[in-house]
């Protein structure tokens, strides 16, 4: 000890050094995530908070006030009687967007999960409306949809007369959850197509070795391995379903009626269109509600239907 | 220790650094005191209207050179809602146009500055000359919250190229006939539709904005609601009767283009359109066709002219509300209104005469600008307007949709109409 004091007083050191190891990588570790923990008390946690807060007021923006309401905005929501059938538009939009879009990108990752030339062509076609604009994506879909649109122009040609697509409250539907799968699906299908690259092909060889046909091999072999992908997926899917707006926006604007009002067109149209932001925050608590709960219980069935997973 | 020095020739450095931009922000702290700049929202990005504006804004500047405007654009689909969105995110522009839809909203709620004295104060401005009816949805407790610049009625574009080619008789014949009704205009725009091109637009429309309908309906004496706006009349038989007709035409006779059909008249695709005349700058100078301009056909209620308003108004919270409002006087002086009625028809009587009107809308005949603009001002109505406009607008909308259909139950559905905005109108 005395000679370690010694050296050090001889190095011209006369205590022991502040930014020890120990230290240095702490500060290290909180350099790293701070960016990331600004960015989410910045732009996830105060304005949670603030639209909590925000749900308690009667905000007029017009008018620059902002009154205490207490619970007044959650009453309305019971009472508001469009919300039921804003719900349903919700829930049938999502459950829509994440049949279609799972088993799609599923079915596309599954061809194109071959070793075949040219396959890189196929993939990157199909992931290329993933990197276009949204919103022009779904301009230009606007234009192809309308009843003296593209895709009648063809159905024409092929003596069909199309359904005016975004006038007619089924097809509307149809209409907007197949743009958002057709802008989407590319992504769900590289996260398929990353997981069955990493199935062992032996699992397979040992299938066809005791018999089992193609179909089996993928429900006893391929769908058990990629169960934690497909988990990762729906969890994207359903939470990027329900917070769908651009496409409404552009599409629809809600209509016909309000077949197509999905919760955070709903929540615009309160909050920016008719200045309730109290109303439209309490909306937004009740979205954020919802997200919760459908999030927890996906992460609460991966016990059950998640294979591998620890 | 060779550290130590380091570090503190790095902090003198710094230091003097500091010093230096200190004291250039503070020179430019001082000049920015007396320089002024505003901003103004407009729902016009059109060239034409945007260069006249910014003349206007040079002008200004020639009596204020501390002040500069410059104009921001916004769609004029979504303008309120991003007016709006500004106000609420602490970012609301100095001054602004309005629709006269949202008047209502804006001039109660007290988001405006009063005008009245500036506008009273401002030299030659002569307020009194602008008729009592052009500033009535602008007026809270006998003061000027916004002034309507723009009293524009609404009109009949017609593209004579296309209504000749269908061997039908132009408006301007029928007119001159005394034979201009609804009837017979729908019997030329459906003679067009048959040889493939579109018939009558009703611009912004779409079948999602339906107060534009109101340049039809008024032909039939019908109105959304009562004079005081306390009451739903849409289910009443003058309103029955016109969206029966309108329905008609648009299933039956195929003489307006469908819901999710899109026509552009002024691309040469259709045969009438009706729109404000601020839209004729719209027509094409390239490969023009032969147009006319010709005042909205008569109804089952007899002769009818509708107006659009826009109103320009002084935000309140802004910084320099008292400059944005003398600005405001200047725009619309006797001067530059009468530069902006070229687009924008100005409620004031000393410009509302054929000699005036004839000098700034060169692309009109003294006779459009006589039957047109003088007689629309005169006798038009105001486009409906209510207080919570975009609610009661989106609830009509949502439940029209089932009028825009083949087998529509029309009166059934202007009952629900008016059962569901019947209690927003009370408020």
């Amino acid at each position: 000890m005395a000679v370690a004091q010694e050296n050090a007083r001889a190095e011209g050191r006369s205590f022991s050094p502040f930014w020890t190891i120990a230290r240095r990588d702490s500060l290290a570790g909180f350099l790293f995530i701070a960016p990331q923990l600004v960015g989410i008390i910045a732009f996830v946690l105060i304005p949670l908070g603030l639209v909590f807060w925000y749900s308690l007021h009667e905000w007029n923006v017009l008018a620059n006030t902002f009154t205490y309401t207490g619970g007044q905005n959650y009453r309305m929501l019971i009472e508001d009687e469009s919300l039921l059938e804003v719900l349903g538009a919700t829930a049938i939009f999502s459950a829509g967007l994440v049949i279609l879009n799972m088993s799609l990108a599923l079915l596309l990752a599954v061809l194109l999960n071959q070793k075949l030339a040219g396959i890189a062509i196929f993939r990157t076609l199909f992931f290329s409306p993933v990197v276009v604009s949204l919103v022009a994506w779904t301009i230009v879909w606007g234009f192809l949809l309308q009843k003296n649109g593209g895709i009648n122009g063809m159905l024409l040609m092929l003596g069909i007369e199309g359904p005016n697509w975004l006038r007619e409250e089924t097809t509307a539907m149809i209409s907007v959850i197949v743009v958002q799968v057709f802008k989407n699906v590319g992504l769900n299908m590289i996260l398929f197509l990353a997981a069955l690259q990493g199935v062992p092909k032996e699992l397979y060889e040992a299938a066809r070795i005791d018999g089992a046909p193609a179909f089996k091999q993928f429900r006893r072999i391929t769908l058990p391995l990629i169960s934690p992908t497909i988990l990762l997926t729906s969890i994207i899917t359903i939470v990027g379903s329900l917070q769908v707006f651009a496409q409404i926006a552009v599409l629809t604007q809600g209509g016909p009626g309000l077949s197509t009002t999905v919760l955070v067109y709903y929540l615009y149209q309160q909050a920016f269109q008719f200045h309730f932001f109290g109303y439209g925050s309490t909306l937004s608590i009740l979205l954020f509600a919802i997200v919760a709960i459908l999030t927890f219980a996906q992460w609460q069935m991966r016990k059950r239907i998640v294979f591998y997973e620890s | 220790m060779l550290h130590y020095r380091n570090l503190k020739s790095t902090a003198c450095t710094l230091l003097s650094v500091g010093a230096v931009i200190g004291s250039f922000a503070w020179g430019g702290a001082a000049h920015a005191q007396s320089a002024v700049n505003l901003r103004m929202t407009i729902w016009s990005a059109n060239e034409a209207h945007l260069k006249l504006f910014n003349e206007i804004a040079a002008g200004f500047k020639q009596e204020h050179p501390n002040v500069t405007v410059t104009y921001e654009s916004l769609p004029f689909e979504t303008y309120t809602t991003a007016l709006t969105t500004q106000i609420a995110g602490g970012n609301a522009p100095d001054m602004a146009w309005i629709f006269e839809t949202s008047a209502y909203d804006f001039v109660k709620s007290g988001a405006l500055y009063p005008l009245s004295d500036t506008l009273k104060a401002a030299e030659g401005f002569n307020l009194d000359e602008v008729s009592a009816g052009a500033t009535e949805r602008w007026m809270q407790d006998g003061t000027l919250y916004a002034y309507p610049f723009s009293t524009s009625p609404f009109a009949m574009f017609v593209n004579n190229d296309l209504v000749k080619a269908a061997g039908a008789k132009t408006p301007a014949e029928m007119v001159a006939a005394g034979e201009w009704t609804w009837d017979k205009a729908i019997a030329t725009a459906s003679a067009v539709a048959e040889t493939g091109k579109g018939g009558l637009v009703v611009r912004d429309f779409n079948y999602q904005a339906w107060q534009y309908l109101t340049s039809v309906w008024n032909g039939w004496g019908a109105s959304p609601w009562s004079e005081d706006g306390k009451t739903c009349t849409m289910a009443e038989k003058p309103m029955a009767d016109a969206l029966a007709f309108i329905h008609d035409v648009v299933f039956t006779k195929k003489a307006m283009p469908g819901p999710g059909e899109t026509v552009d008249f002024f691309a040469g695709n259709a045969a009438m359109t009706i729109t404000q005349i601020s839209r004729a700058s719209l027509l094409p100078k390239d490969k023009p066709f032969d147009w006319d301009l010709v005042p909205l056909p008569k109804g089952p209620a007899g002769e009818y002219a509708l107006i659009g308003q826009a109103g320009v108004g002084v935000m309140q919270s802004g910084k320099n509300a008292e400059t944005a409002a003398e600005f405001v006087a200047y725009m619309t002086n006797p001067e530059n209104s009468a530069k902006l009625s070229q687009f924008f028809p100005s409620a004031r009587k000393s410009l509302l005469n054929a000699e005036v009107l004839k000098k700034t809308n060169p692309l009109l005949s003294e006779e459009q600008i006589d039957k047109v603009v003088i007689a629309g001002i005169a006798n038009g109505k105001v486009m409906p307007g209510h207080t919570g406009f975009a609610q009661i607008q989106q609830m009509v909308r949502s439940n029209l949709d089932a009028v825009w259909r083949p087998e529509a139950d029309v009166p059934g559905t202007l009952q629900k109409i008016c059962g569901q905005i019947g209690p927003l109108l009370k408020r």
